[in-house]
């Protein structure tokens, strides 16, 4: 390769076929290169991209993940709020009137003026004021110290979102009010804690306020739901198919069944669900236990497939030397086969729940994208899933739905790698080379 | 009420198991030699009430709702039901029921309030009688069961049949799931062709699926042709291919050929994360990212872009199909005998010539079957779609453009809509036939042909 600076043009002169191999293998050896170089950009490709994508969701995520608080003394006075009248009370002209000690030049005296202030405050400050004096109504006539969310707009402007240097016609937030958050963050009761509310919040319409634990506690039904139905389920057809079927044609026709079931697209299982679970069996819309039907339906041919590949891994000298000492094949099967097979069925199913956990469209079609503003309490109760709250939130239009939409986004792939970790780790575990 | 039928089931069988157990032991300690273990004994007693049991239970539950309705509904007092349509009615019973749980609204006429105490009671009877069933039947099994324990009797082989009963209706549930898909596609799709003219599905280019909401309303007259729908999909099809095609054919043929393994390594389970992103996060991604970008990129070139443009939707789903493609493609090459490959080389082959002209045309049947899935896996693809393609249908080509799919408008018509009487609703279950079976026939296609290609080299 040494003398191959002619270049590839020069014909071979003594038409020697070496000298016309090596003539062409620049061209060739370029080809190559150019293939490699492809090859590599493709995977560069989709690298790219896979970083792109978790690099959008944490950094438009991060933020959610912390909530921008006020530090009120709130003097509850008992002309407002009176202690047979609870839970009613002035709660809201309470906080406003602890909020305008903090901004005393503000003229209050205007409705509009007074409404744009209390506008600091997220809606669900009064009912925290509220449910903190219900619980003790002593409060009444005392001073508390209370910390509550900010709304939105004050949330994004702290966390520097909103952009002050936009004409203030373009921006969510006038002047003066920047002005008045400014003030309060030099006193000092502006903080920015850890947003706990994700977790132990339900949903809301408001940004600040809403959270996932509704989501979660309704995922969680429909996954236990799944699990309870398709693990039995698959195992039992699964070890029919491997261990006991007749290879005849129904046999058959089930197999081929399983395997297109795998590759129905999952909207289809939303209209099953709709028409069959709901329409005829008059199950209740929106509820997880509908959910965790349908999730079942489509994680089964997984969990069957994953078991058929465990159970033939397992050696059929285990099979054969049972069977030599006097087992029934139902013996051999559910005593030894199923055991050694059992990490390699707990791997598979924990992927196909990790995929159910992920499925969004049957979902939206059973009505769990309702807007719901309290956890579940059972599984018929109607709720929303992960992935149906991040698309709910995803359609809102506040500007804080953006971050807690990643947010979401990164909790549920959160709860993916766990799965996934713990499948590999069952994997690497208890696998054994027969 | 239901746990406790279901408690009282559990807590019978265990008795049956119990008992049947220590007969059988019982016997053995007199000396006498037992065909089945005790155990066997137990298990006997047990599957037995436990299986024609529950089903009985279960079928009680979901036949007991519509009775219960029935009744209620055949309860009212004359004349409260005339001249109402399904609709109507249907109304009237979910009110009764609404009632029943405690949540009433205004003040209702009092032979609503007659009704949902009926209702109530109805219901508090049905849940008694199935639990007095449930004790009677299932103490019935298990005395049954205990006289049969004997030392001939062959209680495993009774336990075994059962156990291979149940996993036999287990392997039927995938055949049963089909069943159920079809019918109700089947079904509610034959509703939908009564009311719109099959040809004018078919053929027409028009889709405006709106219904009058009121008689005399004149406006809204829909529009059910479901061509600029299926062209729709077929342009976001396309533009993914575009992208995962190439990328996903060159990157199996980089990581299978060339790669050094410590890359393989490293390669292969990155891409197997990006094929385990849930799609409604690669929605996102295409509204907060993609979108935007191409936006703005199209602005500078001075070419407008529509904000939900299909190039958006598609090239994220391309990005979606890149490591399906990428894995059939890396086992299709696997599957090509070392032989070929030894052969090529041996002739003097560079590497990229060997996988060019020798294991790429050998493994063509296995890569195509595998687009054939991408495919079909891109027309039934939903979240994607349904978050960054538009609504709206239109006749066009131009991926700039917003175009539909068939998913889109399978969800949009259906969320929040729940009566299944109009053409709106139910064209969703058309539009999921045709769905069902496009994407049936391509899959059982490609599993043919990838299964055909893998015997060959086997």
């Amino acid at each position: 390769m040494a003398d191959l600076t002619a270049g590839p043009e020069k014909t071979p002169k003594q038409g020697n076929a070496a000298d016309a191999v090596r003539a062409s293998l620049t061209r060739r050896n370029r080809k190559q290169k150019l293939l490699q170089g492809l090859g590599l950009g493709a995977i560069g490709f989709a690298f790219l991209m896979l970083f792109i994508l978790v690099a959008s969701l944490v950094s438009s995520g991060y933020q959610a993940f912390t909530q921008t608080k006020i530090t009120l003394e709130v003097y509850v006075d008992p002309e407002e709020i009176k202690p047979e009248k609870l839970p009613r009370g002035g709660f809201k002209d309470v906080l406003q009137a602890s909020l305008s000690e903090l901004l005393p030049e503000v003229d209050t005296s205007d409705r509009a003026t007074r409404k744009a202030l209390a506008g600091i405050l997220s809606n669900g400050a009064q009912f925290d004021l509220r449910d903190r004096v219900v619980a003790d109504p002593s409060l009444i006539g005392q001073t508390i110290t209370l910390t509550v969310p900010v709304s939105d707009p004050y949330d994004q402007l702290n966390k520097g979102t909103i952009d002050r240097d936009t004409p203030e016609q373009n921006r969510r937030l006038k002047d003066h009010e920047i002005a008045w958050f400014d003030q309060l963050k030099a006193k000092g009761v502006i903080s920015k804690p850890l947003n706990t509310g994700l977790i132990t919040n339900a949903d809301s319409r408001f940004p600040e306020l809403a959270g996932l634990k509704g989501a979660l506690i309704g995922s969680f039904w429909a996954l236990f739901v799944c699990f309870a139905i398709s693990f039995p389920l698959g195992i039992g057809a699964a070890i029919y198919l491997e261990e006991f079927a007749p290879r005849n044609k129904i046999s058959d026709f089930i197999e081929v069944n399983i395997n297109n079931l795998a590759a129905v697209p999952s909207v289809v299982f939303g209209l099953l669900a709709l028409a069959v679970f709901i329409g005829w069996f008059g199950l209740p819309r929106s509820a997880p236990f509908v959910g965790g039907l349908t999730l079942a339906l489509m994680t089964m041919p997984t969990i069957i497939i994953a078991t058929r590949a465990a159970l033939k891994a397992v050696p059929p000298s285990i099979r054969e030397a049972a069977l030599g000492i006097g087992a029934s094949k139902h013996q051999v099967v559910f005593g030894h086969v199923l055991p050694l097979a059992m990490p390699g069925i707990l791997t598979g199913t924990i992927i196909g729940l990790a995929q159910a956990l992920g499925e969004t469209a049957p979902l939206l079609l059973i009505g769990m994208n309702a807007f719901i503003t309290s956890a579940p309490d059972g599984p018929f109760d109607s709720a929303t899933a992960l992935p149906t709250q991040i698309f709910i939130w995803a359609d809102s239009p506040e500007r804080g739905f953006v971050s807690r939409t990643s947010a979401a986004i990164l909790v549920l792939l959160g709860f993916l790698v766990t799965m996934n970790a713990i499948a590999i780790y069952l994997r690497n575990k208890f696998e054994r080379s027969w | 009420m239901t746990t406790f039928v279901f408690a009282a089931l559990l807590g019978v069988s265990i008795l049956g198991y119990l008992l049947n157990r220590r007969a059988a032991a019982g016997l053995r300690a007199d000396g006498a030699r037992l065909h089945s273990l005790p155990g066997y004994h137990g298990l006997f007693s047990l599957l037995s009430t436990l299986v024609p049991v529950l089903v009985l239970i279960l079928l009680w539950l979901v036949l007991q709702g519509p009775v219960i309705d029935h009744v209620v509904m055949s309860g009212l007092p004359a004349g409260s039901l005339d001249g109402l349509d399904t609709g109507s009615r249907q109304l009237i019973l979910a009110e009764i029921k609404s009632i029943a749980r405690g949540q009433i609204f205004g003040e209702p006429e009092q032979w609503k309030l007659d009704a949902a105490q009926r209702y109530l009671q109805l219901q508090q009877v049905s849940g008694w009688v199935l639990l007095a069933i449930v004790v009677i039947l299932s103490l019935a099994i298990v005395a049954f069961a205990r006289s049969r324990v004997g030392a001939a009797f062959r209680a495993r082989h009774g336990v075994e049949r059962i156990v291979s009963g149940l996993m036999i209706f287990c392997s039927t549930v995938a055949i049963f799931t089909t069943i159920g898909i079809i019918a109700s596609l089947l079904f509610e799709s034959i509703r939908f062709f009564q009311m719109v003219p099959i040809t004018e599905f078919f053929f027409g280019l028009n889709w405006e699926p709106q219904i009058p909401l009121r008689e005399d309303q004149i406006a809204a007259e829909g529009a059910f042709g479901w061509l600029p729908v299926i062209l729709g999909t077929i342009v976001i099809t396309v533009v993914a291919l575009f992208l995962a095609v190439p990328v996903g054919l060159l990157s199996a043929i980089y990581l299978n050929e060339f790669a050094p393994d410590r890359l393989r390594a490293v390669a292969k389970p990155l891409l197997e994360i990006l094929a385990g992103v849930p799609t409604v996060v690669y929605g996102f991604f295409a509204i907060l990212v993609v979108a935007p970008a191409m936006r703005s990129f199209g602005a500078s070139l001075g070419i407008p872009v529509s904000p939900n443009t299909a190039l958006a939707a598609g090239s994220v789903m391309g990005i979606m199909l890149i490591p399906f493609i990428s894995s059939f493609t890396d086992d299709a090459l696997s599957a090509v005998p070392k032989s070929l490959r030894d052969g090529a080389l041996a002739l003097g082959a560079t590497r990229a010539e060997t996988v060019l002209n020798v294991l790429f045309p050998a493994a063509i049947p296995g890569i195509v079957g595998g687009i054939l899935l991408a495919v079909s896996r891109a027309i039934g693809e939903t979240m994607i779609v349904v978050m960054a393609a538009g609504l709206i249908a239109s006749l066009t080509i131009n991926p700039l453009d917003s175009v539909t799919t068939v998913t889109v408008q399978i969800v949009t018509l259906l969320i929040g809509d729940t009566s299944f009487d109009n053409p709106k609703t139910l064209a969703a279950f058309a539009l999921g036939m045709m769905l069902f079976v496009v994407t049936l026939i391509i899959n059982v296609f490609a599993l043919r042909i990838v299964r055909k290609y893998r015997e060959a080299y086997d």
